[in-house]
């Protein structure tokens, strides 16, 4: 028997997921223009400018051709897991969304560890990846999964370590909590607290989310396209959306942990959280517009001769000063 | 039937992957780079066996882009294959130009006039800065970075809005005629070389800050790639490849052809022999053929005679018996052209000596040992021009 609060929880869950879709939608959307207008004027030229005003029904036009193209699997592919990695890599991401706290009364759902939950959910990418590149029997594919493994576990680690710092300060997984442990001023923020923790972070969800300098996995200069080579139409649209989706997550998260969330100097709000997300997101498309790409060894020494020591240095300093 | 794939297969991959697999080792794996790759810059192909991401073997496979550029040259009229040149290196043809008329002209024994020697040196240096910016933002766009390419392309397309003015054309060029050049150098176009040369100045520092002294650009480049001296001598590697390695030979300075004496300019050299030697000598060409155009614009100004000789020979020339070798600096390297005639309307013999074709072949020894990744930085750092190495 279900009880009347079951109910209303299940109704809930079904609304708030429903929405997560809609906003990573309209998050790639968004975002899709952004990048390229951005990639535009960082160029010298004016990017999308023929659909719409200014290009601004560019994306559409973007998501409708893709959607018309064929969908085509090689020869030799495995047809269920080929199908299956999009997929997975994108339906995972919908869960992220429900425990950030957007504003004061919103959230989708206030778990007590929140931010547990969306670097467990987050980990199945790499498997997303890998099993595209595997099941899709093209020798690129199988490097560029190779190298989405091997990437994503080590900037995982630094990665955790420094949202741990933060959590040891605050003494909570909640994400909302965090939020409101914050002040609303700049200094009053965890940036100040753990600007080592800050930039970890930074790095290493370049790492995660597969973004120049660390697009190691899909770099198309030296593996074609990597691990989506294979991949047309949607298939290869919603690795798309999944990437994306990745960034509005671990920038929303970033905010959240580090910048304060939904806290602002003046009338606290969804409008803070989302202006500060998307400042970090500029900033993630101006670093890829700007430099080249690491060499894959450097990465991984990146990761593990400096974050991976500067991290557990920084948590064991907060640990120590926490006790003090 | 169900199919199998390479490895497995006998019959599976053509006959360069097959004979390539035979000393194929227990735990590797043979991609092909090309055909259809990024980064390969058109069709070059280059069967690789890699071991994890290092490369245990490489093996460039020619003639995808295979047109023939040597035999329509024993069935054209001397003065009809001139076009030709202009699609054998897309990046620098007038050096193929020059080389080409040099050769016609050593046959017939023609002396061309001072202002279309003058003509020649800046219209040929303007072109290896197209040729060079082309490499610098093409090979910046396979270390990973997008944007450098469209401001090098910016500073390109004003070199093209000059070079269309006397050559009317932008990439393909064919403008040496034997005897001197097609048209003569207007004063719209000097005014837009001479506005062209400051910009570009304060163009390359800023270059050099953005992308050169970028630390991400300099550990992909750095110690990447070894072609040392004695490397470039087995394989015959001419042009930035060998001033990488520390040799200054530069046919502009060696073998002064034409009038390359007159101008006062630097043989830029590193001694490193990797992939950041080769990109910081070009870097540096860039700013010494800036200086040589400055000259001879200057030195235009009082030439004498006009931009082609008088009476110049006709298409249907015949030269007489005899063969001639002409090479000049390219922006890849030495460009020879030798010709052998028989006193006809059409060559008896044309060979092109090309700069690309000797370059690559040393690739294969450099990249072993190293990163998928690294090789396409060795790779990008020859500058190949794919028709060239092909013909």
């Amino acid at each position: 028997m279900m009880n009347a609060i079951d109910v209303h929880m299940l109704i809930r869950l079904i609304i708030a997921v429903v929405a997560a879709m809609a906003w990573v939608g309209i998050n790639a959307l968004v975002l899709v223009y952004c990048e390229r207008k951005f990639a535009g004027h960082i160029q010298r030229r004016p990017g999308p400018f023929e659909v719409g005003p200014h290009g601004i029904l560019q994306p559409l036009a973007d998501g409708l051709k893709l959607m018309g193209k064929q969908l085509f699997r090689p020869a030799g592919a495995d047809a269920f897991l080929f199908w299956l990695a999009p997929m997975l890599s994108l339906l995972p991401v919908l869960l992220l969304f429900l425990p950030i706290p957007y504003g004061p009364m919103l959230t989708a759902m206030n778990v007590s560890l929140g931010i547990l939950l969306i670097l467990a959910f987050s980990s199945l990418n790499v498997l997303a990846l890998l099993l595209a590149g595997w099941s899709s029997n093209n020798k690129w594919g199988i490097l560029g999964a190779a190298r989405a493994v091997s990437q994503s576990v080590a900037y995982e680690i630094p990665l955790l370590l420094s949202v741990l710092a933060v959590t040891f300060m605050t003494g909570s997984f909640n994400l909302s909590a965090i939020s409101t442990s914050q002040g609303a001023w700049p200094w009053q923020w965890n940036l100040m607290a753990q600007p080592l923790a800050f930039f970890i972070y930074l790095v290493s969800a370049f790492g995660e989310t597969n973004r120049a300098p660390f697009d190691l996995a899909e770099a198309e200069s030296e593996l074609t396209a990597g691990f989506h080579t294979e991949y047309s139409s949607m298939g290869f649209g919603l690795f798309f959306m999944a990437e994306y989706a990745y960034m509005v997550v671990v920038c929303s998260v970033c905010t959240v942990l580090f910048l304060g969330g939904f806290r602002g100097p003046v009338a606290d709000g969804w409008w803070w959280f989302l202006a500060k997300t998307y400042a970090l997101l500029f900033l993630m498309i101006w670093v890829r517009w700007t430099y080249p790409r690491v060499r894959f060894d450097q990465l991984l020494n990146i990761n593990w001769k400096w974050l991976l020591p500067l991290a557990v240095f920084n948590l064991l300093a907060t640990a120590f000063v926490m006790k003090l | 039937m169900k199919r199998q794939y390479a490895g497995t297969d006998p019959l599976a991959g053509d006959f360069y992957t097959r004979q390539f697999e035979k000393d194929r080792g227990e735990h590797t794996l043979v991609v092909n780079m090309g055909p259809q790759h990024p980064s390969t810059h058109g069709v070059l192909r280059i069967v690789i066996e890699i071991d994890g991401e290092y490369i245990l073997r490489a093996d460039p496979v020619l003639g995808y882009l295979h047109r023939m550029q040597e035999k329509m040259g024993e069935v054209q009229t001397w003065g009809q294959y001139i076009p030709n040149m202009g699609r054998v290196d897309y990046g620098h043809p007038l050096a193929w130009n020059w080389a080409y008329v040099g050769a016609v002209e050593k046959l017939m024994g023609i002396q061309v006039p001072e202002r279309a020697e003058y003509i020649r040196v800046i219209t040929c240096e303007l072109n290896r800065l197209t040729s060079h910016l082309l490499w610098w933002g093409a090979y910046i766009l396979d270390l990973g970075a997008f944007t450098p390419i469209m401001y090098s392309f910016d500073d390109r397309e004003m070199l093209l809005d000059i070079l269309q003015r006397p050559t009317a054309s932008r990439l393909t060029y064919g403008y040496f005629r034997v005897g001197g050049v097609r048209k003569d150098l207007d004063d719209r176009c000097i005014e837009m070389i001479k506005a062209f040369i400051p910009r570009f100045r304060s163009r390359l520092p800023m270059y050099k800050d953005l992308v050169t002294d970028n630390i991400i650009l300099r550990k992909r480049v750095e110690d990447i790639g070894i072609i040392d001296r004695d490397m470039c001598r087995r394989y015959g590697c001419s042009g930035p490849v060998l001033r990488g390695a520390g040799e200054p030979y530069d046919l502009r300075r060696c073998e002064p052809y034409s009038i390359y004496d007159r101008f006062d300019f630097e043989i830029p050299t590193e001694e490193t022999a990797c992939s950041a030697g080769r990109y910081l000598v070009r870097m540096a060409e860039m700013e010494q053929s800036l200086r040589i155009i400055e000259q001879a614009v200057e030195g235009l100004a009082h030439a004498e005679g006009g931009h082609i000789m008088p009476k110049a020979p006709k298409p249907s020339m015949k030269p007489p018996k005899g063969e001639a070798y002409f090479a000049v600096e390219g922006a890849r390297g030495k460009v020879g052209v030798y010709a052998v005639s028989e006193g006809k309307k059409v060559p008896y013999r044309i060979k092109l000596r090309s700069p690309s074709y000797s370059n690559l072949h040393a690739f294969a020894e450099a990249a072993q040992g190293t990163l998928l990744a690294d090789a396409v930085a060795t790779l990008g750092s020859l500058d190949l021009i794919i028709p060239e190495i092909d013909r």
